[in-house]
């Protein structure tokens, strides 16, 4: 494999792990929430990585799909933290264990 | 791969490391977010390199743009500066434990891309130059995604379209007086 590909693969990976620690170890969800962004560029670094590889453009276009889908589920779950917000003035992970309005 | 490409290629990663890093690390979300910018620059830097030139500059508009635009906003709505915690009851031993498997899975996926024969050099002398080529045009990528990937390419608008609507619906304040006060 091209050298580039396989560094990249790694770096895609490392992102990756970085993306679950901060899911895993922080409590803010505003920065949980950076941390799956962090997760779904590191799988589109990979995707693309792997397009290059192959020499097919297929890759490239499931990670502009990505771009979009990632876009959307931002704009959701920043609009669920800005209701939890309304709601209780703070927010922690932990203590918003009660689904009702 | 020259030399002047492993270079950048260097730059560019360390950069993406130290934003993550800096992200998992900072206190203060504001900082956080500005790290994770950093660390979309980087990326979209390697795009151009893994010849990507559209997807590098997606990277920089949707991401470092619009959405760390909308990170950012939000944090200065709703996040006030040393701002405590309501509630302080923390897991024990959270950082402790996630830190292992955090550990436990880049090993597993460094393994995994291993035995997978990623590092191993294969002579692939034929015309990589060509092949780049039609990997790197714009117009390559506009028609797959206009002839082969149409049926997911609309089923994404359609995507951006209901979360568009979720996004006001959830966001709105509740209460029926909220059409006159205007807040």
């Amino acid at each position: 494999m091209e050298p580039i590909v396989a560094y990249s693969l790694v770096l895609s990976a490392v992102l990756f792990t970085m993306g679950v620690l901060a899911v895993l170890a922080r409590r803010n969800p505003i920065i949980m929430f950076m941390g799956i962004e962090l997760m779904l560029n590191a799988a589109n670094l990979a995707f693309i990585a792997f397009s290059r590889h192959l020499d097919k453009l297929d890759g490239q276009v499931i990670a502009l799909i990505f771009m979009a889908v990632a876009a959307a589920e931002v704009a959701i779950g920043l609009a669920i933290i800005v209701s939890i917000y309304r709601y209780r003035r703070d927010v922690d992970v932990d203590a918003v264990n009660v689904l009702r309005g | 791969m020259n030399v002047i490409e492993l270079i950048v290629f260097i730059a560019a990663a360390a950069l993406a490391l130290v934003g993550a890093a800096g992200m998992v690390m900072s206190r203060n979300p504001v900082h956080s977010a500005l790290f994770l910018i950093a660390n979309f620059f980087a990326l979209a830097v390697i795009f151009l390199l893994l010849s990507a030139p559209v997807l590098a500059a997606l990277q920089v508009l949707v991401y470092a743009g619009a959405i760390m635009v909308l990170f950012l906003f939000i944090i200065f709505f709703f996040v006030q500066p040393g701002q405590k915690h309501l509630y302080v009851y923390s897991l024990p031993w959270q950082t402790f434990f996630s830190g292992i498997l955090v550990i436990v899975l880049i090993c597993i996926l460094v393994l995994g891309l291993y035995m997978g024969g990623v590092f191993t050099a294969e002579e692939h002398v034929q015309s990589a130059a060509m092949k780049v080529e039609e990997l790197t045009s714009p117009q390559a990528l506009g028609s797959a995604l206009f002839s082969r990937y149409l049926l997911p390419f609309e089923l994404t608008s359609l995507l951006l379209l209901a979360a568009m609507l979720g996004a006001v619906v959830l966001a709105r304040k509740e209460g029926r007086g909220d059409m006159e006060e205007k807040d």
